[in-house]
């Protein structure tokens, strides 16, 4: 399926001076040459070899930091407020360019690389009448190529002539749209007839006249004029580019569109770039940032002039003095600039590159995973934007898709009722255990089986050795009447192309029980039934659509009787049947009944033996029909409706959609992690509340269900009041009102609201009703209906729709949201959320295209968030908590320095220092600490989800957390000043030289503070691998080993003036003294913060904020409430469970209503209730565990050490 | 059972993408924080002990000769356009004040860390590379030429050398006996030996080497005669030059003037009456600034300091006291937790 808003954001749609109307002649390259037509050559590479730097280095310094940069380079070049040199800052800004370049480098080369294999790809041309090889790139508009089955179409096509009759051809569609089936373009007659005779096509000169390239993979106008007629082209005729030729022997066609401007390209808009909200936070905090900086440059700004007035005028004698300062406004005026390039390091050049590696790192880390590797298909997953890492771990809206996202998209034929008799493995509570121990059948009496296929009740297999007509009738059906092609690789190695995968499980079905269907013509059907050859003639196909919800066929037997054999959803076919049949109809009614409850997809058969006459008339009529101009539709479905009447019932088959593996658990894991799931599904209501109570979306003992599907406003309106009502109950109206008022301040307040409803409901709404209830009036209700429910499941919902469900939510609750899917029809989604998530390995590629990660299977959605989410946000957080805190402490030291230097921008460090500190001398041990460090192992993060609540609730970096960060870090550059400061008033050496000058005062400072932030990076340290020990360790040794070297007299000798530090270090550094002081100033640094630290894991709830002190209240309430019932059973069934049992029944029956819906299995119950029953013990567990909140890390991480006193902690 | 073909895109299974790397995961708790802050406290306790002793016991001897008030015997001196003005100040020690004895001259409210002061220098210059002699670096401005000649050395800071000298006399019997004072080897060693180089005598003649340039505007005489009674301690390798362009961190410094170590003296300076004339060149009162000298003698842990053991005593005992909060509300707030589970 299309998504037709998807052109909205195509970059390329528009520009002026596009062409109207394209001309395109065949075989005339000269004729075609006139027009600036793309040629097939694309290009997706940014860069060449020698466009590379001029262009990288202008999108770089596009960058905010990068130009800021610059511009302060610029600004050290002036001599008057140079305070520092200029390579200050060009080395890390070469630096960070140079990575940034590289990593852009490579990834164009890439480009570059998938572009040539694409290009050079070959296929067949037609010139100057010859076949002739030639790449991909090589062709142009208007050229005649020819391609063969399993090829795929180079250029957007016109089909001239194929291989198969009437000048039909198949091709597969995936990469296009990701729908696997067949779909069937068929040429124009007098272009067919050109078949393939290479003479006759050379000499084909039609022009084509017809539409600009646009982005419609599903439109196409144009006319051909050939011979001096006109034929309309449409859709049907086009292979577009990205197809794949199937079941097509070879066909012609003629290039119309190509390179960039077919519409597969033209769909490939750039797609629009996410960014996290630690990247907004980051950008607003550095905008803080530099507010800051230019306050405190305004601040010495005014202490220099007012020095300069009091206190440096009197000085002109010493000091410099000269003309150009004489006025002390202006030189407050150079000073402010001069402080604003000293200061500049409180915004950290290294912060973007440093994030970026960050983020690169841990996309490699998901890439890695072997957990998230799904062998059976050979995909890992994978990262496809290196940027959104960190927002996994915050994630708190999951929408998902269905088919081929929760199910595998695999029909398997599981079950089956033959004239009232059903067959198939039971699932019955009982005999369900031993049924995983019932063989599978053997079906090796058929040589042609599908061995993938399996059937667990052999009593079917004996019906059909036993040869009972109505049994061989039912799997004639099955292989005679459906759409499906097959295709005979080799002798018995069928292989079946099905437009839908329900068909195909059904004809799959019938070839293992001996009904093979292994070829079509169009007039004929032959099958193998048990092993004999048997040709039916095909007399018409009535087909399948939405109204019909049937198709049937027509066909004659070997023997010449006509029969018609129709399937169809029950409903219908129960209104068609002949009024013999009630008794059968009934039993196979209940036998429906029986399979919809177990999830089951299900299909009526029934036949009818045609009478000869009436037939032959009624063909007539067909004919007559078909050929007719106008309201040819209605008049054909009139027909097929006269002849589908006083059917006879065969029996009903019974499809299961199978769940992907694992679903159900990680769906619940999810929940308990807080994260709401909500399922957006094109499917049908049934079948999508059928899937809901197979992954445990839905439960019996579920408060209520609500399912909305009214047709008007109104009705929409009053429903989902109804429902709000119901949950809430009337007294608290009010909480509800004030929500509404106080949306956006009162997160806080929001989530305790939510929480303190206790009812577990269920929302099902359906597609027409959401296209009201997404209108503006409604979408608040909508949205605090939907909150409010455990589960929300969309059904027949469009592909708009899905993106505006989540534009709703990401609009209105601040919250981050990430969209699931596999196919083409939720690429929309995943483009609107915050993070869009691509099932590999189904369907097409489209939505992986689309996604920013994507891997196998939905389970691995858990470890994703609960893990590689959890992980990333915490150690981003940490990393930037730790940056920020770290270029404070190292800068402001100036800012002090200035009040003791008559302000006048004297650098406390040396320049070297100044250079190497945020590069060499801190950046590794912090990246370590940001690649590697983990708070809570893997497996804590997956068996206590509820970890994952600080990530949501954003407490681990948001502005407060900045504030204390940055305060740390002020405090700590104070005392790095003060406390040498005092000590360094009188210093002598022990020899009685003097060391409190200039340099050794620096080089005691630069010590310190790279050994207070080494401590303090040890101390944000959780996780000490080896890395981090060589970071940090190497970190301090390499400071010490460079300021030696820079101060040794060797360096200085060969470059006196840019050393002038020579003999400092060994002078100051080998006093007793300035290690007492380094000590001071080191302890006094850190142990506040480890106080702090301590006394925040004993005293924390009077530390922690109050929003979540809020939180915290509810929570003990909770758990007093909770501990009543600690036993697993008491707590699962705490509430609605005797509703369940007097009136469960009535639930159900009252959610039916509106169809027929599940009546849920014992089975199923019992399967799952164990586990369940763990996960809500669990969850109990984890909230007593909460009343020690943030301490609840730490409890783990020492119960690691003892298993026995973990279990003891969590199942008291 | 499968071929590895099959599993060409399987990551690979090593501690490192898998993230499983070994670890150490050391953790604040009770029973490392506690015994640290203590250790730490006692500790700290101990050296601040150790210094504030030690500290006491230096000696350090200051006077004050700026002249602001009347009654100073500098205050005819300290006019700005007195020339060549000799003062004296008398002080007695009434008992042995301990050698090695050091005397400083210390200046106030003078902004040797003032940036465009600390530039003006050329490191090329002072590192004897004659070129820049005649060609000084534009960093020296104003102090680069005077009467279009190039001066060597350039710059602020040689220009505002400090020119005060002073002489040291202990009376015995009413008679003046100069105490020498040891100007030798009181600039650091690698200033004196790498940082600064004179240039290279042209012709034998030192004094030719700086031929064609001129004296700072404040000196009276030219680099190369600093020091009359010994050649070498003249140039750029002159030690009160040397320890005036070590510029100091702080407003408030000493230098170092010289050591009293010679003869009589290495024990100290015996009780007594002494009197410290001083030629008064150095103008301050013009920018509020004063002027002193200053007599000490060393520790282990270099001069006089109570800074150093006073913040070492009130860290060592907030360590301590913090280690007893943290006992306490850890008892208090934590053992509840651990009977509950």
């Amino acid at each position: 399926m299309l998504v037709p808003w998807r052109g909205f954001w195509n970059p390329r749609s528009k520009a002026p001076g596009q062409e109207e109307e394209r001309h395109v002649k065949a075989n005339d390259r000269d004729y075609n040459e006139r027009f600036t037509y793309a040629d097939n050559h694309i290009k997706t590479a940014k860069y060449t070899f020698y466009t590379f730097l001029p262009i990288n280095l202008f999108e770089q310094f596009q960058r905010f930091a990068n130009a800021y940069f610059l511009v302060l380079l610029i600004l050290q070049l002036i001599p008057e407020i140079s305070s520092l040199s200029w390579f200050t800052t060009i080395v890390p800004l070469v630096l960070v360019l140079t990575i940034t370049a590289v990593k852009d480098a490579t990834d164009d080369y890439f480009r570059h690389k998938s572009d040539q294999q694409v290009n050079t790809r070959q296929s067949q041309v037609l010139i100057k009448g010859k076949i002739q090889k030639e790449k991909w790139m090589n062709v142009r508009v208007g050229d005649i190529i020819k391609l063969e089955n399993n090829q795929f179409v180079a250029a957007d096509v016109l089909l001239l002539s194929s291989s198969e009759p009437y000048g039909l051809c198949y091709i597969e569609t995936a990469e296009l749209d990701g729908e696997t089936n067949l779909k069937v373009r068929q040429a124009l007659t007098v272009t067919s007839d050109l078949g393939a005779d290479v003479a006759k096509l050379a000499d084909f000169n039609g022009e084509v006249v017809c539409e600009p390239p646009n982005n419609k993979l599903d439109k196409f106008i144009g006319t051909l004029y050939w011979k001096d007629n006109k034929y309309s082209l449409d859709n049907e005729k086009m292979l577009l580019r990205g197809c794949m030729l199937r079941n097509t022997e070879w066909c012609f066609g003629m290039v119309i569109f190509a390179g960039l401007q077919t519409k597969l390209m033209q769909n490939c808009g750039r797609t629009k770039f996410k960014r996290t909200s630690i990247d907004r936070l980051m950008n607003t905090l550095v905008l803080w940032i530099f507010g800051f900086l230019i306050c405190m440059g305004i601040i010495l700004a005014i202490g220099n002039t007012i020095w300069e007035q009091r206190v440096g005028r009197n000085f002109w004698a010493y000091l410099l003095w000269d003309e150009l300062l004489s006025s002390a406004v202006f030189s407050g005026f150079l000073t402010f600039w001069s402080y604003i390039i000293i200061l500049n390091t409180v915004v950290p050049i290294s912060l973007y590159v440093s994030v970026e590696v960050l983020r690169l790192g841990h996309s490699y880390f998901i890439n890695w995973d072997r957990k998230m590797y799904y062998s059976r298909k050979d995909t890992p997953a994978e990262a496809r934007t290196t940027t959104l890492n960190e927002e996994l771990g915050q994630v708190e809206f999951i929408f998902s898709d269905k088919t081929g996202t929760l199910t595998q998209n695999i029909m398997v034929f599981s079950k089956c009722s033959i004239n009232g008799n059903t067959y198939g493995e039971n699932m019955l509570p009982i005999i369900f255990i031993d049924s995983q121990k019932t063989p599978c059948v053997d079906f090796s009496f058929n040589p042609l089986m599908d061995r993938k296929f399996r059937f667990h009740d052999s009593s079917l297999v004996e019906a059909i050795k036993l040869e009972e007509p109505l049994v061989q009738e039912f799997f004639r059906l099955l292989a005679l009447c459906h759409t499906v092609m097959p295709e005979e690789r080799s002798e018995g190695e069928l292989v079946y192309q099905a437009q839908s995968p329900d068909e195909g499980a059904l004809v799959t079905a019938a070839r293992n029980f001996g009904f093979v269907f292994r070829a079509r013509t169009p007039e004929t059907i032959t099958l193998y039934e048990m092993g004999q050859p048997v040709t039916y003639q095909l007399l018409a196909i009535l087909d399948f659509n939405n109204v019909r919800k049937r198709m049937s066929v027509i066909v004659r037997n070997p023997k010449g009787q006509l029969k018609l054999y129709s399937k169809g959803a029950d409903t219908i076919i129960f209104d068609r049947l002949e009024p013999a049949n009630e008794e059968l109809m009934y039993t196979t009614s209940e036998h429906l009944n029986e399979f919809a409850g177990e999830g089951l997809r299900t299909l009526a058969l029934a036949y009818k033996d045609l009478d000869e006459d009436m037939f032959d008339e009624w063909m007539k009529k067909l004919l007559f029909a078909s050929a007719a101009l106008e309201n040819r539709e209605e008049r054909l479905g009139a027909l097929y409706e006269e002849v589908e009447q006083g059917l006879m019932l065969l029996g009903a088959t019974a499809i299961e959609d199978k769940l992907q593996e694992g679903v159900p658990e990680t769906i619940s894991c999810l929940t308990l992690a807080n994260i709401k799931i909500w399922v957006l599904t094109g499917d049908k209501l049934e079948t999508a509340m059928n899937i809901g109570y197979s992954c445990n979306m839905l439960r019996d003992d579920m408060n209520e269900v609500f399912i909305i599907s009214s047709h008007t406003m109104l009705e929409v309106q009053q429903e989902l009041k109804n429902a709000k009502e119901r949950i809430m109950g009337p007294s608290r109206e009010r909480f509800s009102s004030s929500q509404d008022v106080g949306k956006t301040d009162m997160y806080a307040s929001d989530s305790v609201f939510e929480e303190t409803i206790i009812a577990e409901c269920a929302l099902i709404i359906n597609g027409h009703s959401l296209a009201h209830a997404l209108e503006a009036d409604l979408e608040q209700i909508l949205l605090d209906v939907a909150c409010l429910c455990k589960t929300v499941i969309c059904c027949r919902v469009t592909p708009l729709q899905k993106a505006q469900v989540v534009e709703l939510v990401k609009r209105h609750k601040r919250a981050v949201t990430l969209a699931i899917g596999d196919g083409a029809n939720d690429v929309s989604m995943i483009k609107t959320a915050h993070i869009g998530v691509g099932i590999s390995g189904q369907e097409g590629m489209q939505a992986v295209l689309a996604s920013d990660y994507s891997f196998a299977q939905f389970r691995y959605l858990q470890r994703l968030l609960l893990v590689h989410g959890r992980w990333s946000y915490h150690r981003m957080c940490n990393f930037l908590c730790y940056f920020f805190y770290k270029n404070f402490a190292f800068t402001l030291v100036h800012f002090w320095f200035g009040f003791l230097c008559g302000f006048s921008a004297q650098t406390v460090y040396d320049q070297w220092f100044i250079t190497l500190f945020n590069i060499v001398y801190t950046s590794l041990p912090v990246l370590a600490m940001g690649v590697f460090d983990q708070d809570v192992n893997e497996q804590y993060s997956l068996r206590y989800p509820n970890l994952y609540r600080p990530g949501q609730l954003n407490l681990l970096f948001n502005k407060r957390k900045f504030f204390t960060c940055t305060l740390q870090g002020v405090c700590t550059s104070f005392i790095l000043f003060f406390i040498p400061y005092g000590a360094f008033l009188c210093a002598v050496r022990d020899d009685g030289s003097h060391i409190s000058d200039q340099q050794s005062f620096a080089v005691t400072i630069a010590t310190s503070l790279v050994i207070v932030v080494s401590v303090q990076i040890g101390l944000d340290t959780n996780y000490w691998t080896a890395v981090n020990h060589f970071f940090i360790w190497g970190s301090l040794a390499v400071y010490f080993a460079i300021l030696f070297a820079m101060n040794s007299d060797g360096i200085f000798r060969i470059f006196p003036s840019q050393f002038p530090f020579v003999g400092t270090a060994r002078n100051a550094l080998n006093q007793k003294s300035v290690w007492l002081v380094i000590l001071l100033t080191t302890v006094v640094c850190i142990m506040p913060v480890v106080a702090m630290r301590f006394l925040k894991t004993d005293l924390h709830p009077t530390q922690t904020d109050k929003a979540s002190i809020r939180i915290k209240i509810t929570n003990l309430r909770r758990v007093r409430r909770t501990s009543s019932r600690r036993s697993a059973y008491a707590f699962a069934h705490q509430q609605g469970y005797g509703e369940l049992i007097t009136s469960g029944k009535n639930m159900k029956v009252h959610t039916s209503s509106t169809s027929a819906v599940p009546s849920s299995s014992p089975g199923r119950t019992h399967s799952s209730g164990n586990w369940i029953e763990n996960m809500l013990k669990k969850r109990g567990a984890v909230e007593a565990e909460e009343t020690m909140d943030s301490g609840v890390t730490e409890h783990i991480r020492a119960d690691e050490r003892s298993e026995d006193s973990l279990e003891t902690l969590y199942t008291h | 059972m499968k071929s590895e073909g099959e599993f060409v895109n399987q990551p690979d299974n090593t501690a490192f993408t898998q993230q499983r790397l070994p670890a150490w995961q050391p953790m604040l708790s009770a029973g490392i924080v506690i015994p640290l802050f203590t250790l730490i406290g006692l500790a700290f306790i101990g050296i601040g002990v150790a210094l504030f002793i030690t500290s006491q016991n230096i000696k350090v001897q200051e006077l004050d000769y700026t002249g602001t008030a009347t009654s100073s015997p500098c205050f005819q001196c300290s006019g700005l356009s007195i020339q060549n003005c000799t003062c004296e100040r008398n002080f007695s020690l009434s008992e042995l004040f301990e050698g090695p004895v050091f005397f400083y001259y210390g200046l106030s409210n003078y902004y040797q860390n003032y940036r465009q002061y600390g530039v003006s220098k050329d490191d090329y210059q002072l590192s004897g590379d004659t070129t820049y002699f005649l060609k000084p670096q534009s960093y020296c401005s104003p102090y680069q030429y005077s009467n279009n000649k190039p001066i060597v050395p350039c710059g602020s800071i040689a220009n505002s050398m400090f020119n005060d000298t002073f002489r040291l006399y202990l009376l015995v019997n009413g008679s003046r006996k100069q105490v020498p004072f040891d100007g030798k080897g009181i600039a650091w060693w690698t200033d004196y030996n790498i940082k600064y180089r004179n240039p290279s005598p042209v012709n034998g003649s030192f004094a030719a080497a700086f031929d064609g340039t001129t004296k700072p505007v404040n000196w009276q005489k030219s680099a190369y005669e600093l020091d009359p009674t010994d050649q070498a301690n003249n140039g750029f390798l002159n030690q009160d030059f040397l320890v005036w362009m070590r510029r100091a961190a702080l407003p408030n410094f000493r230098k170092l003037y010289g050591r009293i170590t010679g003869g009589d003296y290495s024990q100290g300076l015996p009780a007594g009456n002494y009197t410290l004339q001083i030629s008064y060149n150095y103008p301050v009162l013009s920018f509020g600034g004063t002027k002193k000298v200053v007599f000490s003698n060393v520790s282990w842990m270099g001069g006089k300091n109570q800074f150093l053991g006073i913040a070492y005593l009130v860290i060592g005992s907030l360590c301590v006291v913090m280690a007893i909060v943290m006992l306490i509300v850890y008892a208090k707030y934590k053992f509840p937790d651990n009977d509950d589970a």
